[in-house]
């Protein structure tokens, strides 16, 4: 089986988020740059299951769309464990433009697997996966939070609202991943970081793609009025104000 | 031409949270000014059906068959576009719930039509078509041009409010024929019970490390039971086991928009709110005067969780009188 993840490339979580040239842009100074959380997740899992052997995982590669800048988190991810990495070469402009960028090379490479994460930290776009699905005509499932080898093949948790369902599939597919699908990312050991060097980095040049959408400005949300503090001692003026001031109770 | 909304339904009934959708699909359609019809998908009695009617669709469209029972991603995709193209839709909304995440994207790539997810409002403008999201989980407000001519959004949770507005409702059984055929199986299904489903619930009650122990938790449970509140946590509670993962709030988490959420001994990490600053109101209890929660809560009261929670759910009996 061969298994592709994609890798957004984001700012921190803590990162205190600035923009420039009038509120139109993401300032990058300063910022640093992580491994989207469940991509990471999604390629600990990966690794995992290619370690039990309890399904045939001959590759695991890595793909980013994105600048030489973003070069670090594909190394990033060789040195935890992947195979083999792509950058395509252009600048991430909206979901639609990545999932096409993806697809070229989910093409060419006929990987079995393909797993998302369900969201990308910084524009929360919620859609990379599930378009690349529709591009590739591969089916698809959102919300999976475990991927199960049982004899020999996979099964997969996906969660519904108010529950969870145990799902199967045929690959090849594209599994959307969220929180519960690897207990903690995998941290780069220094063996990992010197084979690293070693492992393929292809870039791929951009097919031709333009968005369907675009981010034309940004704002701060307004700030909060300050936390009213009420008496440890007096928790019946809280019931009051929940029931007068706020109306929610 | 028609603003489709794609009305899901749960073992044949709907939630609060479709009468939202539905309501903003009325507001969205007379601006435009277009018709609304509602899609349904999967076996709904009449009356429930008819119950879009007071949310001001006039007209339904239901697939029954019972093929599609189960949640296809491609299987789904198809229908909804076979029937956004017969409407000649411009514009097809889903609620942000796991569902619409796994369809919109997927209808976007098959009708050619640009998508925002997790739209907070009504399109600022129409000409250019402008909208308005959440990015940086929650850090900044962004506005998305679309630039395709049919449009695909799905609309934030509690983002926006049941409208009354009682039209009678046409009904029409319709059999797509794109489509295809389910390769999702379904072999186990695991439904919580007897809870209130953190995702719909309109009060959250919420605990952190700060609560010390997993044996800590019963006051916790009994004030949401009181409130008919769900009951959530913070990440490091579900990773340490105390409590199920389904209640880990935040950014890793569930993202919830309750319109009260309660922090219990939470000391308000960026990620943690990342997944709650939505909340319409928000208490924390924090010993610390100087926790983080404090910078997003509305009301908070500096002392122990531990002797605030027991006082807290007396006071609010008496309020309740119960
Ligand atoms: C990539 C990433 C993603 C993350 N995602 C999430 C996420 O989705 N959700 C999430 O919650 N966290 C997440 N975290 C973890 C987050 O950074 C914090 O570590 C976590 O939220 C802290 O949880 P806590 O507030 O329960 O615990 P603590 O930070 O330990 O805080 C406990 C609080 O309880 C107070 N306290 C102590 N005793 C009492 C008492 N008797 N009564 C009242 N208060 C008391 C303390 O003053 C303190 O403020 C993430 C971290 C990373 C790096
Ligand atoms: N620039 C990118 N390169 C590769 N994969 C990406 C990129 N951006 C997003 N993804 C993938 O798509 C998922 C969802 O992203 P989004 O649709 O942007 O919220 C992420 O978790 C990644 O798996």
């Amino acid at each position: 089986m061969k298994i592709l993840v994609c890798l957004g490339n984001v700012p921190d979580t803590t990162t205190k988020i600035k923009f420039s040239g009038e509120g139109t842009k993401l300032d990058k100074t300063g910022v640093q740059w992580i491994i989207n959380p469940w991509d990471e997740l999604a390629l600990t899992r990966a690794i995992e299951l290619k370690e039990s052997g309890q399904v045939p995982v001959e590759v695991i590669s890595v793909l980013t769309v994105g600048g030489t800048d973003a070069e670090p988190t594909i190394r990033k991810a060789l040195a935890i464990g992947a195979d083999s990495g792509y950058r395509v070469d252009a600048d991430p402009a909206d979901s639609y433009q990545v999932a096409f960028q993806i697809s070229e090379i989910a093409r060419q490479e006929q990987f079995d697997l393909i797993l998302c994460g369900i969201e990308s930290s910084d524009y929360n776009g919620a859609a990379t996966g599930s378009m690349l699905a529709e591009i590739l005509d591969y089916p698809s499932l959102s919300a999976v939070s475990g991927i199960h080898p049982v004899n020999g093949h996979l099964e997969y948790t996906r969660d519904i609202d108010g529950g969870r369902e145990t799902v199967t599939l045929d690959l090849p597919a594209v599994l959307i991943v969220q929180k519960g699908i690897a207990k903690e990312p995998r941290i780069p050991a220094m063996r990992g970081i010197m084979m690293a060097r070693q492992k393929p980095l292809t870039v791929k040049e951009p097919g031709p793609s333009a968005g369907y959408t675009e981010m034309i400005s940004f704002e701060l949300p307004a700030p909060k009025p300050s936390c009213r503090k009420i008496d440890p001692d007096n928790v019946r003026e809280l019931v009051n104000l929940l029931q007068n001031e706020a109306k929610v109770l | 031409m028609a603003v489709l909304v794609y009305t899901e339904n749960w073992d044949g009934k709907f939630k609060k949270s479709t009468f939202e959708l539905a309501s903003y699909a009325t507001r969205l359609a007379e601006k435009i000014p277009d018709q609304v019809v509602a899609l349904s998908i999967g076996h709904v009695e009449e009356e429930e059906l008819k119950k879009l009617g007071r949310y001001g669709i006039g007209k339904v469209i239901s697939v029954e068959d019972d093929r599609f029972k189960t949640l296809d991603n491609q299987v789904y995709t198809r229908i909804i576009a076979e029937v956004a193209e017969n409407l000649t839709a411009s514009v097809v909304v889903l609620a942000h719930n796991n569902s619409g995440k796994a369809l919109a994207p997927r209808l976007s790539v098959r009708m050619k039509a640009g998508l925002v997810s997790g739209t907070t409002g009504l399109p600022e403008s129409f000409e250019p078509f402008i909208v308005i999201k959440k990015t940086f989980t929650g850090k900044a407000l962004a506005k998305v041009v679309i630039h395709t001519a049919k449009k695909i959004l799905t609309l934030a949770q509690n983002s926006y409010q049941v409208v009354e507005q009682v039209v009678p409702v046409e009904i029409r059984k319709f059999v797509p024929v794109s489509a295809g055929d389910v390769k999702t199986v379904v072999k186990e299904v695991f439904k919580q019970t007897g809870k209130v489903i953190l995702t719909d619930a309109d009060i959250v009650v919420s605990g952190g490390r700060g609560m010390k122990s997993p044996e800590n938790w019963g006051p916790i449970e009994e004030l949401a039971k009181i409130l008919g509140a769900a009951t959530a946590c913070s990440r490091p509670v579900s990773d340490e086991g105390w409590r199920p993962h389904e209640e880990h709030t935040g950014q890793t988490g569930k993202v919830i928009a309750p319109v009260l959420y309660f922090a219990f001994g939470i000391s308000g990490a960026i990620q943690h709110v990342a997944g709650i600053s939505s909340s319409k109101f928000i208490v924390a209890v924090n010993t610390d005067k100087d926790a983080p929660i404090f910078e997003v809560a509305d009301y908070g009261i500096v002392g122990d969780a531990q002797k605030v929670l027991p006082a807290l759910i007396e006071a609010i009996k008496e309020a309740k009188s119960i």
